[in-house]
């Protein structure tokens, strides 16, 4: 039963990671994020179940609180973000890069 | 405690007084020149008075002064001493150096008088006394070797003096880089020195006692490297190039430093070291040959240069090698005798030339200095003229007639024959430029030199008269009193009175036959203008051409073959290659920090990825 849970969070976790590379629009790249979170969190209740340990649902608990006050800041980022370039396109936002040195 | 206080005196107070004109002139630029004057004045004043103190208690009482100052160096039982010490010889060095440093100080007040670099000047000349004493008064080589280095710096400084010109400045490094093949020499012979001497201080005394037990031929290797300084510094063949340019000098400069003492200095040395030279024969002889050659040879070009300060620079290496000659064959009193006579007359020479350089507006050549009416200076460098060319009863004629003596009872009759031709050629070239300079028609008048300029060359004219009755020889009822003095280890020679009486006749009647035909040929007729002036002797026997063609052209060649190979294609060139590699190594590096996020994203991404890869690598070898 464990093996199928810990497939199910690789399976969500690689989706992702996939997301979070592939896409350009911030907004999906922040789903993405929120689905890693998830995958970790989903493989942490099943472990912690299987091992009749409540810890690990405690520390999934504390994740899920912060992705919580994660995904406010993210909304006023992309706020923010929008209000500079007119666009959530990810590859807009280089200027860290060296080819504007 | 009071020697230490003597020769600390003698030695800084130029040293002092050096650093405050150069600090003055520094930082105040408009100083009145009574200020540097007084400086000057008072550091060569007090070091010659210090001096003369010194020589009289060691001529009287037969003292030796001596100081330690500091130990420098101590490697095992081996110590290296800053010890400066008046013994008798150094005493006689100092008794003609200092006070003939400071009257051309005097002279050299008037002579500069509108020079704008007026403190610059009396800095170097001040230091140079500084090196110059410290030179004569050391106790150990170390010790000389440094005022030998200062002098020579010091020389280099007022060789450039007029760096306008940029020949001045050619003329000051030449000197400088052949004074440097010299200083090879010397500082080689004191490493081997070194090496050979077992053990105890590296003082003179020590080093005497040490000498039986060095192996003779490194001791002769010792004794020949020491002459090959001795031949930089004294304008020998064939280091002599530098001296002639030298002349590019204020007329002082000349007149102290390349005249009366510093290219002294070789002949000094040799006399220092002379317990050495007793040892070697071959290496004495060899030195006696040079001298010789030197002697002649520059008495041969001198007959035909037309410059009045190159006629006097030829005329001092001339000089220069009658001094080694004596010194050869080991009459080392003899020869620093004639050092004593010639720092006078030469010097006074030398200021003359000065008087009449700056009396006519700064023209040195005698065919258009011709017929010039100048009384008292003509009075004076007669005199000085007189005395180079060993006329009785004059200073230089003691110390020239002993020489010739020394050298005819040596036995060498070669060398006593080229000092004989060297002797007579002496005698024409001198009174070439005598009657050249005075006995034609002119319209030349001068004003007078002033009285700062005159005095000295007064007094100067007095010593070159006087200074041989301090060591009239036997033959004239005296007692070689500055032999005696100096109590060198000669070797004796003794010839028969009636000898020495006929070499002494011989030698007179020729120069004195020179001298009037030479008046009859130069005075009242242009001889001077429609002698052939090209060949070989009034170019110098073309030997700067000859050094310029072979050993400058050599290191020209060999630097631009290191610089184009060695320097630029294996270092430069490989250096250059290393950067660009890390420069285009790092354009490809930084492509991978693009500021895009999701880059960054992706090498997280392979991070992780490998970091599993790695764990499940060693989980697997764990099991």
């Amino acid at each position: 039963m464990l093996k199928a849970y810990m497939i199910l969070s690789i399976l969500l976790f690689s989706i992702g990671v996939v997301g979070l590379i592939s896409r350009r629009n911030i907004i999906v790249i922040y789903m993405s994020i929120e689905l890693l979170l998830n995958a970790v969190n989903l493989s942490l209740i099943a472990i912690s179940a299987d091992m009749a340990d409540s810890s690990a649902q405690v520390m999934s608990l504390i994740i899920i609180a912060i992705a919580a006050s994660e995904a406010a800041l993210f909304m006023s980022l992309f706020v923010v973000l929008f209000r500079n370039r007119a666009s959530l396109d990810a590859n807009l936002f280089d200027i860290l890069g060296n080819k504007h040195a | 405690m009071r020697d230490t206080l003597l020769l600390g005196i003698l030695l800084l107070s130029p040293l002092v007084t050096a650093s405050l004109i150069f600090l003055i002139s520094l930082f105040f630029k408009n100083t009145k020149q009574t200020i540097y004057t007084l400086l000057a004045l008072a550091g060569s004043g007090i070091s010659a008075a210090i001096a003369l103190y010194i020589s009289y208690h060691s001529y009287f009482e037969k003292q030796i002064f001596s100081s330690h100052l500091f130990t420098w160096l101590n490697i095992g039982d081996f110590t290296i001493e800053v010890a400066l010490k008046a013994d008798a010889l150094s005493s006689f060095m100092i008794l003609f150096v200092a006070p003939v440093s400071f009257l051309i100080h005097i002279y050299a007040t008037g002579y500069m008088s509108r020079d704008k670099s007026y403190g610059r000047f009396f800095a170097y000349f001040n230091l140079f006394i500084f090196f110059m004493f410290l030179l004569v008064l050391a106790d150990n080589p170390i010790i000389m070797f440094i005022g030998w280095e200062g002098v020579g710096l010091t020389s280099y400084a007022l060789i450039g003096f007029y760096f306008g010109d940029i020949q001045n400045t050619y003329a000051g490094n030449k000197a400088f880089i052949v004074n440097r093949v010299g200083d090879f020499g010397f500082l080689s012979a004191l490493m081997l020195l070194f090496l050979s001497i077992p053990s105890g201080g590296f003082g003179f005394s020590n080093i005497f006692l040490s000498l039986a037990h060095i192996e003779p031929f490194t001791l002769s290797l010792i004794a020949f490297l020491l002459f090959v300084g001795a031949m930089g510094k004294s304008a020998q063949i064939p280091l002599f190039v530098w001296l002639p340019d030298a002349m590019a000098g204020p007329t002082p400069v000349s007149a102290l430093i390349h005249a009366a003492t510093m290219v002294t200095a070789g002949v000094y040395m040799v006399a220092r070291f002379a317990p050495l030279y007793n040892m070697t024969p071959e290496v004495s002889l060899f030195i006696a040959y040079i001298g010789a050659l030197s002697a002649l040879f520059a008495a041969l070009i001198a007959t035909k240069q037309y410059d009045i300060k190159k006629i006097l620079a030829y005329s001092t290496m001339s000089q220069l090698g009658f001094m080694f000659m004596a010194l050869g064959v080991g009459a080392y009193s003899t020869a620093l005798f004639h050092m004593f006579t010639h720092a006078f007359f030469k010097g006074l020479l030398f200021m003359a030339a000065g008087a009449i350089i700056v009396a006519f507006h700064h023209k040195q050549d005698i065919r258009d200095l011709r017929g010039i009416k100048f009384p008292k200076i003509f009075i004076m460098m007669a005199v000085a003229s007189l005395t180079i060319t060993a006329i009785p009863p004059f200073s230089a004629f003691f110390s020239k007639d002993a020489i010739m003596g020394a050298l005819y009872a040596s036995g060498h009759l070669e060398l006593f024959a080229m000092a004989f031709v060297s002797s007579i050629l002496t005698a024409f070239y001198m009174s070439r430029l005598m009657v050249v300079l005075f006995f034609n028609k002119g319209e030349q008048v001068a004003k007078e030199s002033p009285k700062s300029m005159f005095y000295p060359m007064m007094l100067l004219t007095l010593l070159s008269v006087f200074a041989g009755l301090l060591n009239v020889p036997e033959l004239f009822g005296g007692d070689l009193n500055f032999s005696h003095w100096l109590n060198l280890a000669d070797k004796i020679y003794t010839i028969p009175h009636a000898k020495e009486w006929a070499l002494m006749a011989v030698n007179t009647l020729f120069i004195a036959l020179v001298i009037y035909n030479t008046y009859k040929k130069y005075a009242y007729t242009n001889a001077i203008i429609v002698e052939k002036n090209y060949g070989w002797v009034t170019n110098k026997f073309y030997i700067d051409e000859f050094y310029n063609k072979t050993v400058v052209a050599a290191i020209d060649k060999l630097s631009h073959f290191f610089e184009k190979t060695v320097s630029s294609f294996l270092i430069d060139e490989k250096i250059n290659l290393t950067a660009l590699a890390y420069l285009k190594l790092g354009k490809i590096v930084s492509m991978t920090e693009n500021g895009n996020v999701r880059f960054y994203a992706l090498y997280m991404l392979l991070g992780v990825v490998s970091g599993f890869v790695y764990l499940y690598w060693m989980l697997r070898s764990a099991v």
